[in-house]
């Protein structure tokens, strides 16, 4: 029939490619390794998770019931954009007490949906197309993605376990250059557990001063810290006025599905946030403000007794670990544990892969959270005593097996 | 008695669950096995903690359903000994599984259980209300326990959280 449309039907199909409606950085970007573990694990019976990375309390009971006397008031409106202020003051007092850092509620406060809209709006507030952000890994699995989708290219620096994972002065000012914006913080940390303590914190200030830089410091896991005083980035010397910090009601007061968190910072990178706040979130869930209002003014005696019972969950944890043969340091804070499993001879995906199907437990493996965590599984104790006993039962007939 | 911090752990430790093994709480505590057996016996012998038991929800063995009332009981304190004679008189009967002194309208709070109402009833009648002290008797019987020393007995506590997450 006629040739030309023939031509124009291939044509068609030749490009099917390129019309592609996605943009080039989601194209590029990979799915993350939980999500694989996540699909392979959700459809088995039977399986002890170890994977998990959220407390295993539910929410206070006097939370939830503050969020249920708000529907019951009809608080169901919008807030402010930087969220109810009687949060924000309840913010300041708390970050004041607790940290001996206080931001002011009028306007170095946001309220956020959860720690990851901070990162989200805080990476976006500072960084223009090709600027480098560092992510120390290994690390939670958001942080490079968020970087790239802020436009951004995420420069990795691995640690050690020889030196708890803690990242020294030498080994940042080795990825430093002049496009060089920001680092990425967590202490305590996701996957490692490691916390830094103050002297950590002044080696890294050190380089942020020198070359410049801003910290995101995301200390979400601050409430969970076992055997030191917690110290935040922004106590330490002139760190005030170069950190954005980050935390939320999630892990320390068991809130991960209320979506509440908030960002902390100097006035101007508080209001340049706001900008993106404002017009891509309004503002957080409003009976989860309530809630967390609720969670500040009464709640810190359930977050003591939560952190005892990881505390010791941890201890019986980590010395059975070490019993099998499956070294690790003892992590100073958060709900993870991160063994290294190389006297198995495995990678960390077969380790994983393998201990799910042939004993039923869920860990994640290490090099998820970047190369550097090869070797190595997380393993949350954020688990009953009997399902983390039968956990270690597990694995030790997992490890050995001939 | 002041107890240290690792005493007072593992009274927290034993409160919540009995059956927690020696070598467990060793574990949690970061103390060696006998550190802790030690320290698990200085408790019992001082008192401190007094017995190991289970809660039991006997609403659900049949036949043995049994009845619990709560007596508020008003009675004439003893020059003296106070409170303290007529309360021993009254719990040293087997019926009688708790007895508190009380403020405000009424002495004594005495806890009976029997095996049906007419039992409980036969106590109070028989035993508590001719005690020579006892000005007057009030009895609640409890219809059903939703919560027992800090344990809830028809508790959903699934793990309703995603098997893995970041
Ligand atoms: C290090 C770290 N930052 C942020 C988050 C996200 O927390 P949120 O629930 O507040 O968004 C998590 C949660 O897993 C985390 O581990």
């Amino acid at each position: 029939m006629n040739k030309m449309m023939m031509t124009e039907e291939l044509w068609c199909l030749l490009n099917m490619k390129k019309t592609s409606y996605l943009s080039k950085t989601v194209e590029e970007l990979k799915p993350s390794g939980i999500r694989r573990f996540f699909d392979l694990a959700a459809g088995m019976e039977g399986v002890i998770s170890l994977g998990v990375g959220e407390p295993d309390f539910v929410t206070s009971w006097s939370v939830r019931e503050a969020a249920i006397l708000s529907l019951e008031q009809g608080y169901t409106s919008y807030t402010a954009n930087a969220g109810l202020m009687e949060l924000r003051e309840e913010i300041s007092a708390y970050m004041g007490q607790s940290f001996g850092v206080p931001y002011s509620p009028k306007n170095e406060i946001i309220v956020t949906v959860g720690a990851s809209q901070a990162l989200d709006i805080a990476l976006r507030a500072i960084v223009d197309p090709g600027d480098e952000v560092i992510v120390i890994e290994p690390s939670f699995v958001s942080y490079a993605p968020l970087v790239v989708l802020a436009g951004g290219k995420a420069v990795t620096v691995n640690t050690k376990k020889e030196n708890d994972f803690k990242v020294s002065k030498e080994e940042l000012e080795q990825v430093i250059t002049s496009r060089t914006k920001a680092i990425i913080l967590c202490s305590p940390n996701n996957p490692t557990g490691t916390m830094l303590g103050r002297e950590d914190l002044i080696g890294i200030a050190e380089v942020a001063k020198k070359y410049d830089l801003l910290i995101l410091s995301d200390e979400i896991y601050a409430e969970l810290s076992y055997d030191e005083q917690f110290v935040s980035l922004a106590a330490i010397e002139g760190m005030r006025e170069r950190t954005i910090l980050i935390s939320g009601f999630s892990k320390g007061f068991a809130m991960t599905g209320w979506r509440l968190g908030f960002v902390c910072a100097p006035e101007e990178l508080t209001q340049a946030m706001l900008k993106i706040h404002q017009y891509a979130m309004m503002c957080a869930p409003t009976m989860a403000q309530f809630a967390a209002v609720e969670a500040l003014k009464n709640g810190r005696g359930d977050v003591e007794d939560m952190r005892k019972s990881y505390r010791r969950r941890r201890n019986y944890f980590v010395h059975s670990l070490n019993e099998l043969g499956l070294e690790c340091h003892v992590p100073g804070g958060a709900f993870y544990v991160f063994p290294s499993i190389k006297s198995t001879g495995l990678t960390s995906t077969q380790f994983a892969e393998r201990l799910l199907l042939e004993e039923k437990v869920a860990v994640v493996p290490g090099d998820v959270f970047g190369e550097s965590g090869e070797g190595h599984i997380r393993c949350s104790y954020a688990s009953s005593m009997e399902q983390l006993q039968e956990s270690i039962k597990r694995i030790k007939s997992f490890i050995e097996r001939p | 008695m002041k107890l240290t911090e690792k005493e007072l752990e593992i009274v927290e430790i034993l409160e919540k669950d009995a059956r927690t093994s020696t070598e467990d709480i060793a574990k949690m505590l970061n103390l060696s096995l006998e550190e802790t057996e030690g320290l698990i016996k200085k408790l019992e012998e001082s008192n401190v903690i007094v017995q190991y038991s289970a809660i039991v929800d006997w609403s659900k063995i049949a036949g043995h359903e049994g009845v619990t009332a709560m007596i508020d009981v008003k009675v004439t304190p003893k020059r003296g000994v106070g409170f303290d004679e007529i309360a021993e008189r009254i719990y040293r009967f087997k019926e009688v599984k708790a007895l508190y002194l009380m403020s405000g309208a009424y002495d004594l709070s005495v806890v009976v259980e029997g095996k049906s109402m007419n039992e409980v009833a036969h106590f109070v009648s028989d035993k508590l209300s001719t005690l020579d002290s006892v000005l007057s008797t009030t009895t609640h019987f409890i219809l059903k326990k939703y919560k027992h020393d800090g344990t809830i007995f028809e508790q959903n506590d699934d793990d309703r959280r995603i098997v893995v997450s970041p």
